[in-house]
């Protein structure tokens, strides 16, 4: 018999210690990266290339600014969560927990760059 | 002697044996693009805070950004995300339980493999 109900074991109480969170995290950010990828990609895709004082100056203005730090910030939380997927599935024992904390680091180091980078920008 | 034929008995089919199919190759290139996408990541974050620090920094990123190899660098990151984003959306799809049908699950791929490339040649010619 079992000794959890069924909730439990839906809200990640049974021996993994998670439940269905690590696929809904992953279906949030991909419906929000839907929306902001071609936002993006207008904000972003022009700059490369135009002068400095065109790339500093357009990413002061609000739309740009807040779409492009938006874009990085789910972006690299969905990869932190897609990557341990991979991880899971290729790598075993403590070599696993140890690629899923480098990529973990990476994900919220390139985020807090990236953010850190259009604020400096922007304000 | 419960187990005299370890070792060369028939195993259950694996990748290597499968003919390719394309719901399976379409797959597998979502985790390509998915992990591949981290490198154009570091490039525009690396390009953003070089132009957060100074006019000489950013002209050197800028340089290497849109040096040949960058382009190619840049124009495989386009492609990369419409197709991981398409990709995705099959998923997102599949997830309310349609589209499950073996001929509509390979049309949904034709989808995502060829309109990455037509949604890269309409961001490269717009943007």
């Amino acid at each position: 018999m079992r000794y959890l109900t069924d909730r439990k074991r839906a809200i990640g109480n049974g021996s993994a210690r998670q439940g269905t969170d690590h696929h809904w995290s992953m279906t949030v950010s991909s419906y929000g990266l839907l929306l902001l990828v071609p936002l993006f990609l207008c904000a972003f895709a022009p700059m490369l290339g135009a002068s400095y004082a065109d790339v500093t100056a357009h990413f002061a203005k609000p739309f740009p600014a807040i779409v492009t730090a938006l874009m990085i910030w789910i972006s690299m939380m969905h990869f932190k969560n897609g990557v341990r997927a991979v991880i899971e599935d290729y790598v075993h024992g403590f070599a696993r927990e140890l690629w899923i904390i480098i990529m973990v680091a990476l994900s919220y180091a390139i985020a807090a760059t990236g953010v850190f980078a259009i604020l400096k920008m922007a304000l | 002697m419960a187990d005299v034929n370890r070792g060369n008995r028939p195993l259950s089919p694996h990748l290597g044996i499968y003919r390719r199919q394309m719901t399976m190759i379409t797959s597998i290139l979502i985790r390509i693009t998915g992990v591949a996408l981290v490198v154009s990541a570091l490039l525009v974050v690396w390009w953003l805070l070089a132009a957060a620090t100074s006019p000489e920094y950013f002209a050197f990123a800028d340089g290497v950004i849109t040096s040949f190899v960058g382009d190619v660098v840049m124009t495989l990151s386009v492609l990369g995300l419409w197709y991981h984003l398409l990709g995705g959306l099959r998923h997102l799809i599949w997830d309310q339980a349609v589209m499950l049908e073996m001929d509509k699950a390979q049309m949904l791929g034709w989808i995502a493999l060829i309109g990455s490339v037509v949604l890269t040649a309409i961001t490269i010619v717009l943007v």
